[in-house]
Formats: C-alpha cells, structure tokens, sequence
C-alpha cells in the first residue's frame, strides 16, 4: 500500500488530501497537524469588527477531512528527505513514498525590533493575522475613542495581499458607524511605491483610500516598533506616531523546514512554479503558502493550484510527464465597506483588469468595481470555503485565468504607468 | 523590447529601463546605471552588486533585501544608506538584474 503524507491540514492541505483519498482508494492517506482547529483564515479580517463570532470560523479538522484519512496531531520536528521520513517532536516517525508540505505561513512578530514586545504589552499594538490577534484586537477597537490608527505592512509576500486594505476600508466604515470618524485619523504605512503592487488594481485602491481619508506612507520599511513613543520608525529613519498600531508582521514558513534542508531564507520551499514539484526531491511537493511561487498567498491561488496539481500528481506517480501547468492564477475580494466590494482576478503574466467575472457581460461579479454583488460573493463563500472547497467538490469556474470579460487595452497603459525608479 | 547603447555595449531593456540580458551587463554598465539615478558606486555597492550577480546565477530570481541580509551578510539598514528610498529597485536596476518579484 503506497503512502502518501501531508504535512498541515489548512486550505491546500485539506483539499489535497481530501481530493487524493478519493482518487486513489487503495493508498494510505495521513495528514499532520498541530491541532484540531481549523480556522478560515478569511475570517480573521472581520472579526475586529463583530461580523464574525470566532466559532463561526473554526471547525474540527478531523470533521473536515474525509473519514478515510488519518490524522495526526503532533508537532512536526524534521524531514528527511533522504530516507522518505518526517519525525515529530514526540518522537514518533512517518515514512512516504509521496509527501506534500502545506503547513502555511505564518505571523512572526519576532523578526521586528519592538514588535513582538510591543504586542504581548502594549495596549496600542495589535495585529489581525492569528486568531487570538484578531480577537484580541476586537476587544481593543470597541475601546478605541479617537487618535492616530496606522496600518502597517512590515515585509512583502504576506497571506493575502490585500487584507490590509480590506482592513482599513472596513475601520473606516467602522468608526463612522461609531460617530467617531472625525476624532479618528487614518495612516496606510507600506513598503510597496503605491498602495498595492499591480498598477491598475493600485489606482483604483489608492482612490478609495483617498475617498476615505486614509493617507498612505509608501516605501516605509519598519525598522521598529518604539513602544516608549509609539512610534514607528523606519531604515530610513522616518517616525510615525500611533495611538493605535495595526501591524502586519513578517509572514514565514514553519522553522522546520529550513532546520530539514527545504526552507530559503523566509523557509519557504522553493519549487517549480509551473507544478509545485520541490526542487530537491521528485516526490515532494509543496503547495499553498508554504512554497515560493511568485502569487499571492491566498486560499484563491491555494484552491487553483491545487486543481492542477491533483492531475499532475496522478501522472507523476504513474511515471508519466506532467503536462499541466499552474498559472499563478488568484482571484481575491476586497470589501471596501459600505456593504459593498471590489474584486479582482490575476495571474503571474496578466495583472487585475476591470471586466466581468466569471462570465463577460453578464458576470454576476464586476472587476475592480464596488457593487454589492462582489459583496454577497465575499460573504457567500465562507459557506463556499468549509462546503465545496474543503470537501474536494467542484467549483463551476476554471483554474486557469481567463482573458475573456476583461479590458485588456488597458493593459498598455498599465506599461506606461509602471514609472521607472 | 527598447534597446539602448551604453558605454557602446547594445542593451536590451524592459518598459522600467531594467536590463533583460544576464550576460549583456558589465561593470561600466554599471557604473553608468549608477550615475543615471545619482549613485557614485563604492567598494560597499559593488559588494551588494556582485552578491546580487551570484546569487542570481545560482537561484535564477534576483535576491530580495532580506535574502541579501541573510545570505549576503549586508543589514537592510546599509542597503538603505547604499541605496537611498527604494533599494530593492535601485540594486537590482544597477546589477542588471529584474526587478525583485513584486509578490502579490
């Protein structure tokens, strides 16, 4: 019976596993994971404002999975790819003819002067990546009366790329429902040149943060968090001050892997992009956050990826060529508050366009506009996420990117607006 | 694809004016990337320049400004003072190499 391993029971590896056990009835299916707690990771963006309780976004991983696979829940301590073997800390060990890393990333505040100090004891330092951050934050906001709130990136690639922005639209909303919009001043620290990094999808960003008010403090590299000033202080020495500090910190891969020979210098496992395959073992694959495709980190590239990997895989254990090829294709919402959303749909060649989405003319989505279906869709897919998704069920869109419903022309004035230096 | 004549060297460019050819780059090439947006190049650049040449032989992606802290043993906070505002993109325009990948 051939074994296939899984190391980390989120969006990739859930849905692999699920996928595979289905496929290929008579292998054995085992995933790791830490725990039994199996967040959508979305949630943690609206949880600081009441939207979502925290066990409307938790659920049992072991009831995630489909019966036929095994769980474990233990914490990983190495790989060895050379004898095909993953120990645990407990000292119990694993051996695969097939193995799939999906343990994600993570928020590590450690890797900032001042930052990790400043969020276990300082009241004015909060961050919304991890679940216990994001409640904690929601307990912080309902507090919050009037001051300076920064939003800040600390270091690119994140998870999701645009839940930052998403972060300060939906403040903004928020503090206006509270009457306090004008005690309330709003800064988007970043160290991106623009709001976001793809120049159509930044212009239309940047204009909604202008119409809310929010300033943008672009190129800020955050050096440190001064929790004596709050301040936040830059390599170039810039200072902002904050009342209140939403940071995004550095987002890495598990220290495992690195310590295992797998991770680069973030411990992200570098792989072909085209189909995930580890650059060091041929039966190896790494998918989702964890490896260092040049997409987004987004359950949208997580669940597209995984698509195509399913039939690569099936060739590759068969012996055969793999023939399919990941497009770096994502799609992602962004609500914008409001009760309404942006959405936009990319991959590694072709950046967002406005356009329709997944149908041209008829959508029902719009591309890079604010319309309450984008919304409804954003809102609608947590049900999507723990029904469809995660068992391995269909979904009726491609997971390659399509041009069709788009506005290509304005691709070249895209170039033109990509000034140099 | 924009072509230009530098130090009577023929280069291909992208829309943003970064080289596209590895081989195409020399130092004077360099040097004279240098002096187009400002740079005097010191024996502390040319140590970012040629890790940044390396490391891209070997890995095939230029190297981003933590891969040049942690690999390359030059902080962020020099790589700042070397390259003023935006090094990644300075570094990498001046080394002949693309642009850090963008991660979106």
């Amino acid at each position: 019976m051939k074994k296939l391993l899984v190391l980390g029971g989120g969006t990739a590896g859930t849905m692999s596993a699920n996928r595979l056990a289905h496929l290929l009835k008579d292998w054995k299916v085992t995933v790791v994971d830490r725990d039994d707690n199996h967040r959508y990771q979305p949630g943690f963006l609206f949880m600081p404002f009441g939207t979502y309780s925290p066990d409307q976004i938790t659920r049992s991983r072991r009831e995630t999975l489909n019966k036929k696979v095994n769980l474990v829940l233990g914490e990983i301590d190495r790989i060895d790819g050379d004898s095909n073997k993953v120990f645990l800390v407990d000292g119990s060990e694993f051996d695969y003819d097939y193995l799939i890393i999906a343990t994600g990333v993570s928020p590590r505040a450690d890797q900032t002067d001042g930052l990790a100090e400043g969020l276990s004891s300082n009241d004015a330092v909060h961050e919304f990546y991890s679940y216990e951050g994001s409640k904690a934050l929601a307990e912080r906001l309902k507090r919050f009366d009037a001051g300076n709130v920064v939003i800040n990136i600390v270091e690119m690639p994140i998870k999701c790329p645009v839940a930052p922005l998403e972060f300060a639209f939906l403040a903004d909303d928020y503090f206006k429902s509270r009457g306090i919009r004008d005690k309330v001043t709003m800064t988007y620290v970043t160290p991106l040149g623009a709001a976001f990094t793809q120049p159509i999808a930044a212009q239309a960003f940047g204009a909604t943060l202008e119409e809310k008010s929010i300033s943008v403090e672009p190129d800020f590299m955050l050096m440190e968090v001064d929790n004596d000033t709050n301040e936040i202080i830059s390599f170039d020495e810039r200072r902002i001050p904050f009342d209140l500090l939403v940071s995004i910190p550095v987002n890495m891969g598990q220290d495992f892997l690195t310590a295992s020979g797998l991770g680069n210098e973030l411990n992200l496992v570098p792989v072909d992009k085209f189909t995930q395959l580890s650059n060091k073992y041929s039966n190896v694959f790494a998918l989702g956050d964890a490896n260092n495709i040049p997409a987004s980190k987004a359950g949208s590239v997580a669940h597209f990826e995984v698509d195509i990997f399913i039939e690569n895989f099936l060739e590759h254990i068969a012996g055969k060529e793999m023939t399919h090829r990941f497009d770096g294709h994502a799609n992602c919402f962004i609500e914008t508050g409001g009760g309404k959303a942006m959405l936009i749909d990319f991959n590694y060649n072709v950046e967002p366009l406005p356009g329709r989405y997944p149908y041209p003319i008829v959508g029902p989505m719009s591309l890079l506009k604010k319309t309450r279906m984008n919304h409804m869709g954003k809102m609608a897919f947590r049900w999507v996420y723990w029904n469809i998704l995660m068992p391995g069920r269909q979904m009726p869109v491609p997971a390659h990117m399509s041009l069709s419903g788009k506005n290509t022309d304005m691709l070249d004035e895209a170039k033109l607006a990509k000034a140099a230096l | 694809m924009p072509t230009t004549v530098i130090e009577g060297h023929d280069i291909s460019l992208d829309d943003e004016g970064f080289l596209t050819e590895y081989d195409q780059w020399d130092p004077s090439i360099a040097c004279a990337l240098a002096t187009a947006i400002g740079l005097d190049l010191t024996d502390e650049h040319w140590k970012v320049i040629n890790f940044l040449r390396e490391d891209f032989k070997v890995n095939g992606a230029t190297p981003t400004l933590r891969r040049v802290s942690t690999a390359g043993g030059i902080d962020t906070k020099s790589l700042f003072a070397l390259f003023p505002k935006k090094p990644a993109k300075k570094m990498s325009y001046i080394a002949g190499l693309p642009k850090p990948a963008g991660c979106v």
